[in-house]
């Protein structure tokens, strides 16, 4: 009973508009980094004549070059404050989370703090990605011999 | 043409994405381990890649293209070498993300300090 009149009060006074509202700017700033992606893969394989598979690769590790020099000079977690999922969900947001890690455990030391905490908060993201990958193409290798 | 489906792809995955950490009240990694999981499953009947082809960086942009990369590349390892490629080519086209991530975090974390 009580949990429930709890949940009611929350429920009447979260604004409602705030997800809608939330959801247009992670559109937009995500909208705006997958322009970006595209022009810089198109920037490298046009003007610099890398392959476009190579040129892939350079626009991810630019990405994450910008978002690690922006984090670690502070002005990235006011953008992440604002821009929520639009940064986090693209390749910035792991960057992020890698060098804001890097930056908090650093005064701890070198193998106790900084090595064996920077994956803390993108480690989930590896492990879960290597974990349902192997899984998944397991189940197409057993599929195909089926 | 590619720029404006990049824009809508991006978009809609980080639209969702940002829906489903307000309705939910989950933490941003609970997202980001989501959506990674999604491209992962998504690449098994090369769906993704067809998104790829479409959305062009759009689509390579979000996290779950690195899903994408880790499962593309275990099924290329697979066709290449057998079983033992499963674990031999899974990181084949997603060290690159890795490995700029960590080197940068570590040279940066030399060189500046902290702020809040």
């Amino acid at each position: 009973m009580e949990k429930k009149r709890y949940k009611d009060l929350v429920d009447k006074y979260t604004p409602k508009e705030e997800i809608f509202y939330n959801a247009i700017i992670a559109f937009i700033i995500g909208g705006i980094m997958g322009v970006l992606g595209q022009a810089l893969i198109d920037f490298y394989s046009y003007y610099l004549t890398i392959p476009t598979k190579e040129a892939t690769v350079c626009m991810i590790v630019t990405l994450i070059f910008l978002s690690c020099l922006l984090t670690s000079l502070g002005f990235f977690d006011k953008f992440v404050n604002f821009c929520k999922c639009g940064l986090i969900i693209p390749i910035t947001g792991f960057a992020h989370a890698t060098m804001s890690a890097a930056l908090e455990y650093r005064k701890e030391g070198f193998i106790t703090g900084l090595g064996a905490n920077m994956l803390k908060l993108s480690g989930a993201v590896i492990i879960f990605g290597v974990v349902s990958a192997w899984t998944f193409s397991l189940l197409r290798m057993l599929i195909g011999v089926i | 043409m590619i720029y404006l489906n990049a824009f809508i792809f991006a978009g809609i995955v980080c639209a969702l994405a940002q829906v489903i950490l307000d309705k939910f009240k989950l933490t941003p990694g609970h997202v980001t381990v989501i959506f990674v999981i999604i491209g992962a499953f998504l690449d098994v009947f090369n769906i993704y890649d067809k998104f790829v082809v479409w959305a062009g960086g759009g689509a390579l942009v979000p996290i779950t293209s690195f899903g994408h990369m880790l499962t593309h590349g275990a099924i290329a390892g697979y066709e290449d070498q057998g079983f033992m490629g499963l674990l031999i080519g899974t990181f084949d086209l997603t060290s690159a993300g890795i490995c700029a991530a960590i080197i940068f975090a570590f040279y940066f974390s030399l060189i500046f300090k902290p702020r809040d």
